[in-house]
């Protein structure tokens, strides 16, 4: 089923290495490990997901890797450059190739702007038309490819719908062609019926601009949908990444396997299914567990976890888990 | 139904008023509570669902107001009852929680003393030893781990479950008769979710209350409900018991909101869609509301208005044309 | 038909919006006129004075100092509908002058002084760090000096005239506009559309005068129609004291002290420009007050 895996060159676009990410709470020594330790690597073409809870770490990994945030240590390579080490003149030609796509469509529109001029603020930042009409010629171009009629071109965001300007938002990523798009939960704050024609134009766009995505989210149906491979976080750790046909039929952390039970089934034929439900709340990450951070919630817990942080292994098949005693 | 209600609605208009025209939205709705029961009320936003709890709780903000209707809690009118009197059912015997915990609670007082305060001003009588006991009490039913300790915390001390957790204990601790739920568990992440609508469901079987939850998101009632209204621009567009509802869905809205779910185990390259967005409440469309984005429409949807009728025992629909289900052989 | 209907749909706004809670700058000044009066009518009494002050020269029935010893101290007649001064002088015609004065001294060090305070403000909260902790304190500075004295110290070194007052005036009032701006700035410069921007790789200076400033123009409305009857006030203290304006030029505060020593015999000499003083300065609150009511994100709710 998955067109795009099996196509696309696996050539690896984006490899972050030994990736931290630490903010400081004022409080003296007290810090805060948003990204401890992510070695992780999106390949061509695909959608990479990124899934987890609130406060995992997600939003800000998908940060850091393009350089809105600077990164504690370690290394994320671009084209075999370490972009993690660049300030933000050398960064400066990279960035038109990574754009971002923003969780809530009503605060990523500047109010006292038109349509025209937010999406032709790439074009204009980069100089990428030689004259005005020519950007507003673009400009059209990509209201139209998103699905925003053109007479709609000196309008305010505050006359469209979530929708409407979700797909706004997602003109202006593409303006400058670029090669991955970190969509962050692009559809959370939209409605069920709006939600699947942003998903739906997410995939069009995908293919007709050859894009990478790396998709930030928490609604695991959605990635479901949008995603070829799949990487489960937990507070700022990796647990697992899989391909998601992999996942989704056989987890092999049990925090993934409490993730997908978790779901609510718009079906109440299965609500009598047998579901594990975590209990506990999640550790504060400023201080973590010593050994496995999902140690104190995870019912399969044994000494080595509470001890020992297990580290992402491969178990082939493009299956990496970090659990000391994996499922299945 | 031999099922005595908790809360009657019937013909409930709440219309806004405002500088472009009067909005109405909500537009004739009639609503049942059966005792013991949870009812799920679903739809997007800016149908009305949130406006309807808003109507039947007093707390329509200016310019909407209710216009018509009769709101029936307990046998007893509320429609257009005082504030003060309002107040006396309010909290008590109704009690509500909303989606996001952290405006709900105030952030300069302790979660107990907040939880205490809502006691006691429903009922002087306790005291205040007594009160503090009752709250550590319904703390640990919610299920708030070390309830001694939380009942000192500051609200922004807490997770968002432990803060949803703490609304449900305010909620509950007048021992409600009805709970209106407003998006619960949308601010929360799918493994808490999981836990506070377990927990809901468990508060319910224990006392025998009755909750109407309010959500947009259809596993969350499919999961949890007994009896669904589907609301639509203002309307009810479907309403039926939650098993007919899923089997035999006869309105295209329900089904197309069924169908752009994204569904584990269905591989799909493309998500169903319903074409175009909610319609302007104040440019409603002359027929059904629903007539310019569904696929069935035909002239007769575009002319005239639609009432809601009774498809099978408890299931209505507004609907001319409902979608017929063949008998479904297997599953 | 199908096109019609696109368009239709596209302009369709959720609930929300239907309900007023997004509207334009446009849209939140039109229910202003109609839901606070008092605000609509004293933005017609400021059009109306600043129209009297621009066309003086047409209006006045005699010139700005020109005398008529003969008829001195005269009340209010039809033929000096204020009466007149000690040296003959129209009460009326000279107020109509001195409010051209007047109103260039609230405007004009309002507007310097709205400049300086958003530069500074969007400097100091969109760098942080020590620009902001220089600029910060020296505003706290500013502000821990009584307006008044600062502009008597500076009009007492710089010696009177009327460019100086405007400096003196200037000065005073940057500080508490490079408070809010800073404090906005804090705030917008979270927000994602300043995020995207950032994204995009739009460089600082165009984040902050393409996105910051314009998001805060709601507010500095409201700073600037709350200064300006603070200015008018100041230069007539000034005025009044013998270090503001000087003879014969005319401006309200120094009518009033002029007509200080007719105050029993002659009160309108006196009372007339007060009054003046007293309309300008309520008209520019109550519209202040008004736009905070009507514009301000943070009253709103």
């Amino acid at each position: 089923m998955n067109d795009s895996m099996n196509t696309a060159p696996q050539e690896v676009l984006l490899r972050a290495e030994h990736l931290y990410k630490n903010y400081s709470t004022g409080k003296k020594g007290r810090e805060v490990h948003a990204v401890s330790d992510v070695n992780l690597s999106i390949m061509k073409g695909e959608t990479l997901a990124l899934v987890g809870e609130s406060g995992c770490g997600k939003s800000t990994l998908g940060r850091t890797l393009i350089h809105m945030l600077p990164a504690t240590s370690g290394s994320i390579y671009y084209q075999d450059m370490d972009i993690a080490a660049m300030d933000d003149k050398q960064f400066k030609p990279y960035r038109r190739k990574m754009q971002m796509i923003f969780q809530d469509p009503y605060a990523s529109l500047d109010p006292r702007m038109t349509v025209r001029n937010i999406i032709a603020e790439p074009l204009e930042t980069y100089k990428v038309c030689a004259t005005k009409e020519e950007t507003t010629e673009r400009v059209l171009k990509l209201m139209d490819a998103v699905g925003i009629p053109g007479e709609f071109l000196n309008r305010y965001p505050h006359q469209f719908s979530g929708g409407q300007r979700q797909r706004i938002g997602i003109a202006r990523a593409i303006a400058l062609q670029p090669e991955l798009i970190i969509c962050d939960e692009p559809v959370s704050a939209l409605d069920v019926s709006v939600q699947s024609q942003v998903l739906n134009l997410l995939k069009d766009i995908q293919h007709a601009f050859e894009l990478t995505y790396l998709f930030i989210g928490h609604d695991l149906s959605v990635i479901n949908f949008v995603a070829d491979r799949v990487c489960v976080m937990f507070l700022g750790c990796i647990c697992e990444v899989a391909g998601k046909d992999e996942l989704y039929s056989k987890p092999l952390h049990p925090y993934s396997e409490f993730l997908l039970d978790a779901i609510p089934v718009a079906d109440p034929h299965r609500r009598n299914r047998q579901r594990k439900v975590l209990t506990g709340e999640i550790p504060s990450p400023m201080d973590l567990p010593k050994g496995c951070c999902f140690c104190t919630r995870c019912p399969y817990a044994t000494d080595i976890c509470r001890k020992e942080r297990p580290e992402l292994r491969d178990l082939g098949d493009g299956r990496q888990v970090a659990c000391h005693h994996p499922l299945g | 139904m031999e099922e005595k209600n908790i809360l009657e609605i019937r013909g409930l208009k709440s219309y806004f008023f405002t500088d472009n025209g009067v909005v109405p939205a909500v537009d004739g709705v009639d609503l049942d509570i059966p005792e013991g029961k949870i009812i799920g009320l679903v739809g997007e936003s800016g149908c009305g669902k949130s406006m309807t709890v808003r109507s039947v709780m007093g707390l329509l903000k200016y310019p909407g107001r209710v216009v018509e209707g009769s709101i029936r809690f307990d046998g007893r009118e509320i429609a257009g009852l005082k504030e003060n009197e309002l107040r006396d059912i309010c909290g008590k015997d109704i009690s509500m929680i909303f989606q996001e915990p952290m405006t709900s609670l105030n952030p300069v007082i302790k979660v107990g003393k907040q939880v205490r305060e809502t006691l006691l001003i429903h009922d002087r009588s306790i005291s205040r030893e007594e009160a503090d006991r009752r709250v550590i009490e319904i703390f640990k039913k919610v299920g708030i781990s070390e309830p001694e300790k939380r009942f000192n915390s500051y609200p922004h001390q807490l997770s968002g479950g432990l803060r949803q957790r703490v609304m449900i204990a305010m909620a509950m601790i007048c021992k409600p008769k009805l709970l209106i739920a407003d998006e619960p568990t949308t601010a929360l992440d799918v493994t808490i979710e999981a836990q506070i609508l377990r927990l809901m469901k468990e508060l319910r079987d224990e006392t025998g209350m009755s909750v109407l939850l309010i959500t947009h998101n259809l596993g969350v009632v499919a999961e949890l409900c007994d009896y669904i209204y589907v609301m639509y621009a203002g309307k009810i567009v479907e309403q039926a018991e939650t098993f007919e509802l899923f089997d035999h869905t006869a309105h295209p809205y329900t089904q197309g909101l069924l169908d752009s779910i994204p569904r584990i185990g269905r591989n799909a390259d493309r998500l169903h869609t319903i074409p175009g967005v909610v319609p302007n409440l104040l440019h409603l469309p002359k027929g059904c509301a629903f007539c310019n984005r569904c696929e069935l429409a035909e002239k007769s949807c575009h002319d005239q208005g639609v009432e809601l009728r009774e498809i099978s025992p408890g299931h209505k629909v507004r609907c001319i044309k409902p979608i017929e289900h063949k008998e479904v052989t297997g599953s | 038909m199908f096109e019609h209907e696109d368009k239709n749909m596209a302009l369709n706004e959720d609930l929300q919006s239907q309900i007023g809670e997004r509207d334009g700058i446009r849209d939140k000044l039109k229910r202003m006129c109609r839901e606070n009066p008092l605000a609509a009518v004293s933005a017609v009494v400021i059009a109306i004075i600043i129209l009297m002050a621009i066309f003086a020269p047409v209006i006045a029935p005699y010139g700005e100092a020109e005398q008529d010893l003969i008829n001195r101290l005269q009340a209010p007649s039809a033929e000096h509908w204020l009466g007149t001064d000690e040296l003959g002088r129209d009460l009326f015609s000279r107020m109509l002058y001195g409010s051209r004065l007047s109103i260039t001294i609230g405007i004009l060090p309002s507007l310097i002084s709205l400049t300086i305070g958003v530069v500074a403000g969007l400097a100091a909260g969109y760098f942080g760090g020590w620009v902001d902790y220089v600029i910060m304190r020296v505003a706290d500075v500013m502000l821990s000096i009584p307006s008044l004295i600062l502009a008597m110290v500076v009009m007492y070194t710089l010696g009177t005239s009327t460019v100086n007052l405007f400096i003196a005036l200037s000065m005073t009032g940057w500080s508490s506009v490079a408070r809010v701006v800073r404090s906005q700035t804090l705030s917008i410069k979270q927000s994602e559309y300043v995020e995207a921007a950032r994204s995009i790789g739009v460089g600082r200076w165009k984040i902050m005068f393409r996105h910051i400033l314009p998001n805060c123009i709601p507010s500095l409305i409201v700073l600037f129609t709350l200064n300006v009857p603070s200015a008018i006030l100041s230069e007539s203290s000034l005025s009044f004291l013998g270090i503001g304006v000087k003879v014969p030029a005319a401006s309200w505060g120094l009518i009033v002290n002029q007509g200080r020593q007719f105050l029993f015999t002659q009160p309108w000499l006196c009372l007339a420009p007060c009054v003046a003083i007293m309309i300008v300065v309520l008209a520019f609150n109550f519209l202040g007050d008004g736009l905070r009511d009507a514009l301000d994100p943070y009253m709103q709710r």
